[in-house]
């Protein structure tokens, strides 16, 4: 009965949250906190805290820590295939669909079309990002750390990974 | 064998490099799928990201399992998802397992604020990059009548982006014309 409940509170969330895990989580909290009482509202934010400051999807942190706590590790498995199964054959499907037709001429028409749709999504999250930076370590520091990542990793082509851990290090001394 | 480790590799990077949650993995992504490995074009990312857009949703899975599955099959797929996810998921449970106290783990958020400015100038570039693409496929005008239509449906009539996404592949999709009603009738 458990493992039905975890399934479900996360099975929700996933299939209801639009624009990806970050959009889910106060659907999750709602589950999480109000429905099922399995972390009062303190200890959620507190997770979430932590889970924002690791790396990777935020959704299957708290879906895997949450799942871990109230049915141990079959729970975490339950919690984190909820999130991530649903959308994922769904993606699959219409993928595939797309996939196979990818040479007719409506098909193609339609990439075109999404074009300006995507650079506007992305464009916002751009903003978020940056507005993010701008409030937590202030207009200098986000200015610096744009421009020499930009000629790093654009321009002279280093690979990401050893710009964000030299940001991490740079962060850690100086932020 | 040689697949299936490069893909566990690069799905793995992304998820561990990607400080600010799944979407600012998306650049991380591209540059691991379309540049490092080559598995797809710019296009096919692009049309993988508007399909991920489309559904509800973490996004970094849907990206992950759907692109594994494309360069090898099912195994690709768990392989994906599972090296993108599993890293931090454990080291979020472990921390949280052990940590007693959770102001012990402050110094840590410093650490992250500088990566926040690096994932939005590579989101930035990656915006730029479709803009471009839709400059060079439908034009300036039309990119630019198009590209307003949807702010203002976004941001004036609130109607999420996936639904847009919706609507627009449906248009393409029914649209009728002469030319693919003739295509489509060749095919069924």
């Amino acid at each position: 009965m458990i493992y039905w409940h975890i399934f479900m509170a996360f099975f929700i969330p996933g299939i209801l949250g639009y624009g990806g895990g970050p959009a889910s989580i106060p659907l999750i909290e709602e589950e999480v906190v109000s429905r099922y009482e399995w972390l009062t509202v303190q200890e959620f934010s507190e997770v979430l805290a932590l889970g924002n400051s690791l790396p990777g999807p935020i959704a299957t942190k708290m879906a895997g820590y949450i799942g871990f706590e109230v049915g141990g590790v079959l729970g975490l498995i339950v919690a984190v295939t909820a999130t991530v199964a649903p959308s994922l054959i769904l993606m699959l499907v219409l993928g595939g669909i797309l996939y196979k037709y990818k040479d007719s001429p409506k098909v193609k028409r339609l990439k075109t079309y999404v074009l300006p749709v995507i650079a506007i999504l992305l464009g916002e999250m751009t903003i978020n990002f940056f507005v993010e930076s701008y409030v937590g370590i202030g207009f200098l520091q986000t200015l610096l750390l744009t421009v020499i990542s930009y000629i790093l990793i654009e321009v002279k082509k280093v690979h990401p990974a050893i710009i964000i851990f030299g940001a991490l290090i740079y962060g850690g001394f100086f932020l | 064998m040689k697949t299936q480790w490069n893909i566990f590799i690069a799905f793995f990077r992304t998820g561990m490099l990607g400080f600010g949650g799944g979407p600012a993995s998306i650049p991380l992504f591209q540059k691991e799928v379309v540049g490092n490995f080559k598995w797809m074009t710019e296009e096919e990312f692009g049309e993988v990201l508007a399909i991920g857009n489309t559904l509800p949703g973490p996004i970094a899975t849907k990206m992950a399992g759907y692109i594994g599955y494309r360069v090898s099959g099912i195994w690709g797929m768990i392989n994906a998802v599972l090296a993108n996810i599993l890293p931090t998921i454990i080291l979020m449970t472990v921390l949280l397992t052990f940590l007693s106290n959770l102001r012990d783990f402050d110094w840590v958020q410093g650490m992250t604020a500088a990566v926040v400015p690096i994932v939005g100038m590579m989101m930035g570039v990656l915006t730029k990059q479709f803009i471009d693409k839709s400059v060079k496929g439908l034009g300036v005008r039309f990119s630019l009548v198009l590209g307003v239509i949807v702010l203002i449906a976004m941001y004036i009539a609130s109607i999420h982006p996936g639904i847009i996404i919706g609507v627009l592949l449906g248009y393409s999709l029914f649209k009728k014309d002469k030319k693919n009603n003739k295509n489509e009738g060749k095919r069924s």
